[in-house]
């Protein structure tokens, strides 16, 4: 390679490096506000925003779940199985809402501290298999779920 | 080797190469779609979790990994034309961006008609979402800028540029998903551990993934020749080729 | 999905699911045709462009 094309070739990568260090430091520096959701034990931490929305991002505990008979309200606990969070929500749950499922809430914290929500989006987890693996796995008594990665990426 | 590779990047041997090349890569695309996309809707077993809406994933995973394989062959191919100021790397990268836009639109669009029915919405602005939409517009950037520039050397080198800052893009789509809280899963394929999907629904994918490949390689050569006989029209071989066409 | 009813219905995700594939077909054959089309259409001004010049010389 001539010293014109290695000069070149130099600049292109340190060009792309310094571009990633930035970015990266940009990143690092925006941090919170590429958080989609908190977790719970964020919350009793006190870190999440108490003047505006924000998200809450837990496991729908097994057995929690009240649903009101003549409306669509619906009551749940969220949990990182740390700390746990009541939330009360108002609509459509979509199809992977259950018990056990990652989910992510939008609304806010009211004074006695449950989160009245006014979205429930599901988060589904990266495993996929058809129902009579998931059966199978169950009955050996194999934590087949990886719900951990649900709440914490 | 480097001998080989410097009569590739002269537009007449790219020329025969792809017409020689093109066929096969058509072909086997072609077969490997039927056979991927059977496998996908009769093989492959409902999910567990999310039903027959888990189909979606054969058409959604193999776009968006195209459109971020597409994008480093971009600027791959855009970095080798500031280099070498080879015509056929110019052309492979302008060649590119079409296709890579049109794969990450696929795997937005895909992934949107997916998150209705199980997140419960089309869109959220978390990390991977929104980092495959700066995607989107670095391509579409790319291909603004080469229409906008007149002269086809300029316009290569302004988005080689563009390309090569916009890899900065890549690392953070594929982690975004492991350095943030993200609605969207983490990966299932590409992740160290064995895959956690089950092997009757990996092959399918696979399959379809090899086929996307094809498909884009034959594409991206088809339309660079296409870049080539236009800027390479007043040569000589384009010249006798058109009185070969002529003459038949 | 033992009868072809339920196939189409893909267990009720049928709009999301058919229109992800359909979507993805279009958006390949655009692909495969728009640069064949144009190639045609540039072979043939170039093949024009030589007849002119033959008659040119001639």
């Amino acid at each position: 390679m001539n010293p014109k094309r290695k000069k070149i070739l130099f600049t292109i990568v340190f060009t792309v490096i310094g571009v990633g260090i930035a970015t990266g430091l940009a990143l690092k520096a925006f941090q919170e506000n590429l958080l989609y959701f908190y977790s719970p034990t964020q919350i009793s931490d006190g870190e999440a925003p108490s003047n505006r929305n924000f998200r809450v991002g837990g496991l729908v505990l097994a057995g929690s779940v009240v649903r009101n008979s003549n409306n669509l309200n619906v009551s749940f606990t969220l949990t990182d199985t740390m700390n746990t969070v009541e939330v009360i929500y108002d609509g459509i749950l979509p199809d992977l809402f259950r018990e056990g499922q990652g989910i992510v809430a939008n609304g806010a914290t009211n004074n006695e501290g449950v989160f009245i929500a006014n979205e429930v989006l599901a988060k589904h987890d990266e495993n996929y298999m058809p129902p009579e693996v998931a059966e199978a796995l169950e009955r050996a008594g194999v934590e087949h779920k990886s719900s951990k990665s649900q709440v914490f990426p | 080797m480097w001998k080989w590779i410097t009569k590739f990047a002269s537009p007449m041997h790219f020329y025969l190469l792809v017409n020689r090349l093109t066929p096969w890569l058509g072909w086997g695309a072609a077969i490997l779609f039927v056979a991927g996309v059977y496998g996908a809707l009769f093989y492959a077993p409902a999910d567990y979790q999310q039903g027959e809406s888990f189909r979606i994933i054969y058409v959604h995973v193999p776009s968006a990994w195209m459109s971020m394989f597409i994008y480093m062959v971009m600027a791959a191919a855009g970095g080798a034309g500031l280099i070498w100021k080879t015509k056929v790397s110019d052309a492979i990268a302008r060649s590119s961006a079409p296709l890579g836009a049109s794969f990450t639109f696929l795997a937005l669009a895909t992934g949107s008609l997916w998150g209705k029915p199980m997140w419960g919405t089309w869109w959220v602005w978390d990390a991977r979402l929104t980092s495959e939409l700066i995607l989107l517009f670095l391509y579409l950037g790319y291909i603004a800028l080469q229409s906008a520039i007149d002269d086809k050397r300029t316009a290569a080198r302004a988005g080689a540029i563009l390309a090569l800052v916009g890899v900065v893009n890549i690392p953070i789509i594929h982690y975004s998903v492991e350095w943030w809280n993200t609605l969207h899963q983490g990966p299932t394929i590409t992740k160290l551990d064995t895959p956690s999907i089950h092997i009757d629904m990996l092959i399918p994918l696979l399959i379809m993934a090899l086929a996307f490949n094809l498909y884009y390689a034959a594409m991206v050569l088809i339309r660079a020749r296409h870049e080539i006989i236009e800027q390479e029209k007043n040569s000589k071989w384009v010249q006798d080729l058109i009185i070969d066409k002529v003459a038949v | 999905m033992e009868q072809s009813g339920n196939f189409f219905q893909m267990g009720g995700y049928a709009f999301y699911v058919w229109s992800s594939y359909g979507l993805t077909l279009i958006v390949l054959l655009i692909n495969y045709l728009s640069p064949k089309f144009s190639e045609k259409k540039l072979i043939a001004e170039l093949v024009k462009r030589s007849k002119l010049k033959k008659t040119d010389i001639k």
